[in-house]
């Protein structure tokens, strides 16, 4: 109920100049001048973001950690993780050698650090994909088609949405055995209830507005009204939406892979947090095993938490200037 | 911030539809894994298993409950004061609805959305909206971690406050007053690491949706009549704020049973949290089945609360 009413994407600013910047030609094709506009729109939005600070300080924590993630073979070799070549002594205290520390092998806790970035953002983004495609043909086909799709489909989003996640999510990873790509799918298949209830919520608002009805009129069949009406109407909502996803997918994959559900051929912030755990870190006080991991998911979740609520208030004008 | 759970199905008729669909899907979950015919698990740490299981860490599940829900009462009552006059009603629904929230008391993190939220921006909301923030975005049992190697094992010189994990010190008889203290003790750091948790989560539930009224002609209506700011938050922003958080609240009374496999775990808390990390680590298929098909109905009793109050506390839902 306080969705902007916007027709392009990435800009809630109520549009008071339609006319086109005066360098361009005359004569456009309607997607050329639509396309325009988007654009204007998308540097309309990015200028408005540049000046929330939460979303800037989001936004950088994000960059440094995806750098880091992608840069990891750079900054550390790959054979730093192979128990069998550690040198350092299991559970060492943080050294000029070992930065943070070593874990159970004597490996360097930074290194685990670093790489462990790799999963754990991986299977936040793809998790979050999987989530918001489904979330969003669903809401968008039972918002639009109305009646009996949306019944079926919201019958359907309503039984995931109450059935308990984690339980639901640790029966799976049982089930599918555990890999990155499953970690993925479960907790993607699980979280996209929400996003289907605010993409239907909108597609509805916009299916009920004269123009479709217009377009309709005009013969435009059902892909073209979605694709080109409901879609760039829908697109900022599941752009926000997408970017909360992630950090709650990141934490889930913390939580199933601290339960023993992870992969366990690769490094995530979660299995070192469960290897951490199950080597008795806690109790002998080697803080620099568990804090390191658990620092990172706290910053990564907490920038796309503050990247995604500096997009709302810039998608939500009502939230503007208050 | 918009909460990762909107508004859940609003009919009764659905949800039992639902614990139907529920219980055949954990059964053929069974099938699929194949343990539903092997006479091994069935005969050696199969259903008695369950069900001895579920009898001894029963008992335990009702103590943590009725302690945790205890400490948030006690512990919020001074704030409780604070907050009641801002939000007493006068209409009979909305009587109500405060006699049912005293009943779960998740005050303190609603004290803070609600004056958070109301005074945008203030150092109050700034600290608080960070902290909440921050709180939510660690995972519960890092916190709980944290706080053990904090205040149970301690750090450097300083000591460990509280034991490190368990229900009780050994030797320690159980019926009598030290038992007790001796429980409350152990008690004190899963309680707190739940606490700070959710408290985090209702703020800023709280906070987002008091923040979607405030925009409302209807406050700007009851401003323009002449009613105290005071009076416009209690009687007109709050009560509508609420009906978002009520759902969440209930929703995570049933999740408080499923998100304590991870607390109980760091803490060894011997409750079904604890007793369903060892059947998943073990794996005990069976038990792990008795466990969750427990938590999905514990969730989805909660929900089905939720949606009868629901009905109840908003008219609109009612007729509809």
């Amino acid at each position: 109920m306080t969705q902007p009413t916007i027709e392009e994407p990435l800009g809630g600013a109520p549009q008071t100049d339609l006319t086109l910047p005066p360098a361009l030609p005359p004569q456009l094709s309607p997607r050329a001048i639509a396309r325009a506009r988007r654009r204007q729109a998308a540097g309309r939005a990015w200028s408005e973001y540049r000046r929330n600070s939460i979303g800037m300080v989001g936004l950088a924590i994000l960059v440094l950690f995806v750098a880091m993630a992608v840069f990891a073979p750079v900054l550390v070799p790959a054979s730093k993780l192979d128990v069998t070549k550690a040198t350092g002594t299991p559970f060492s205290p943080p050294s000029a050698e070992f930065p943070l520390g070593t874990d159970e092998s004597g490996r360097s806790v930074l290194a685990l650090t670093i790489w462990g970035s790799r999963v754990s953002l991986l299977v936040g983004f793809l998790a979050s994909v999987i989530s918001v495609v489904i979330g969003s043909v669903v809401g968008i086909a039972a918002g639009h088609f109305g009646r009996w799709t949306d019944s079926v489909l919201m019958r359907v989003t309503d039984w995931f949405l109450v059935i308990p996640f984690l339980p639901l999510a640790i029966v799976l990873a049982t089930v599918l055995g555990p890999s990155l790509a499953n970690i993925a799918f479960v907790i993607g298949i699980t979280s996209w209830p929400g996003t289907a209830r605010i993409v239907r919520a909108q597609a509805l608002a916009v299916t009920s507005r004269p123009y479709i009805e217009r377009a309709r009129a005009l013969g435009a069949g059902d892909w073209h009204l979605i694709t080109r009406h409901v879609l760039p109407n829908v697109v900022p909502l599941i752009f926000a939406n997408t970017v909360l996803i992630v950090a709650v997918a990141i934490l889930s994959e913390t939580t199933l892979a601290f339960l023993g559900l992870g992969d366990p051929l690769r490094v995530s912030w979660g299995s070192m947090l469960d290897s951490a755990f199950t080597q008795g870190a806690a109790s002998i006080g080697a803080w620099w095993y568990l804090v390191p991991p658990g620092v990172a998911i706290l910053l990564v979740v907490l920038a796309f938490t503050m990247i995604g609520q500096a997009l709302e208030s810039v998608l939500n004008p009502r939230l503007r200037g208050r | 911030m918009r909460s990762p759970l909107p508004r859940v199905s609003r009919r009764g008729k659905v949800t039992l539809v639902v614990v139907g669909i529920t219980l055949v899907l954990l059964l053929f979950l069974n099938q699929i894994v194949g343990l539903w015919t092997d006479w091994l698990w069935f005969g050696e740490i199969g259903y008695t298993n369950v069900f001895g299981g579920l009898l001894k860490t029963k008992i335990w599940l009702f103590v943590l409950f009725g302690v945790g829900v205890g400490a948030f009462i006690g512990g919020n009552l001074y704030l409780g004061f604070r907050l009641r006059p801002m939000l007493r009603a006068n209409s009979a629904e909305q009587h109500a609805l405060e006699r049912y929230r005293m009943l779960l008391s998740p005050r303190i993190g609603l004290w803070i959305g609600i004056r958070g939220a109301w005074k945008r921006n203030s150092v109050f909301d700034r600290i608080s909206l960070g902290a909440s923030l921050a709180l939510y975005a660690m995972p519960e049992f890092w916190l709980g971690i944290m706080l053990l190697i904090a205040f149970g094992v301690g750090v450097g010189s300083f000591p460990g406050l509280f034991p490190t994990g368990g229900l009780s010190s050994p030797n320690t008889q159980l019926a009598s007053l030290g038992g007790f203290w001796d429980v409350a003790r152990h008690l004190f750091l899963p309680c707190l690491t739940l606490t700070l948790a959710y408290i985090a989560e209702y703020a800023l539930v709280m906070r987002s949706s008091l923040l979607d009224e405030l925009g409302e002609d209807y406050l700007t209506t009851a401003r323009a009549k002449g009613l105290r700011e005071a009076l416009v938050l209690r009687r007109h922003a709050v009560p509508n704020a609420l009906l978002p958080t009520t759902t969440l609240i209930f929703l995570n009374l049933g999740f408080v049973v499923s998100g304590a496999i991870t607390i109980e775990t760091v803490f060894s808390w011997p409750g079904l949290g604890l007793l369903s990390y060892e059947a998943l680590r073990t794996p005990d298929y069976p038990l792990l089945q008795g466990v969750f098909l427990l938590f999905s109905a514990a969730v989805i009793i909660a929900n089905l609360i939720a949606d009868l109050l629901y009905a109840y506390l908003d008219p609109r839902v009612r007729t509809g």
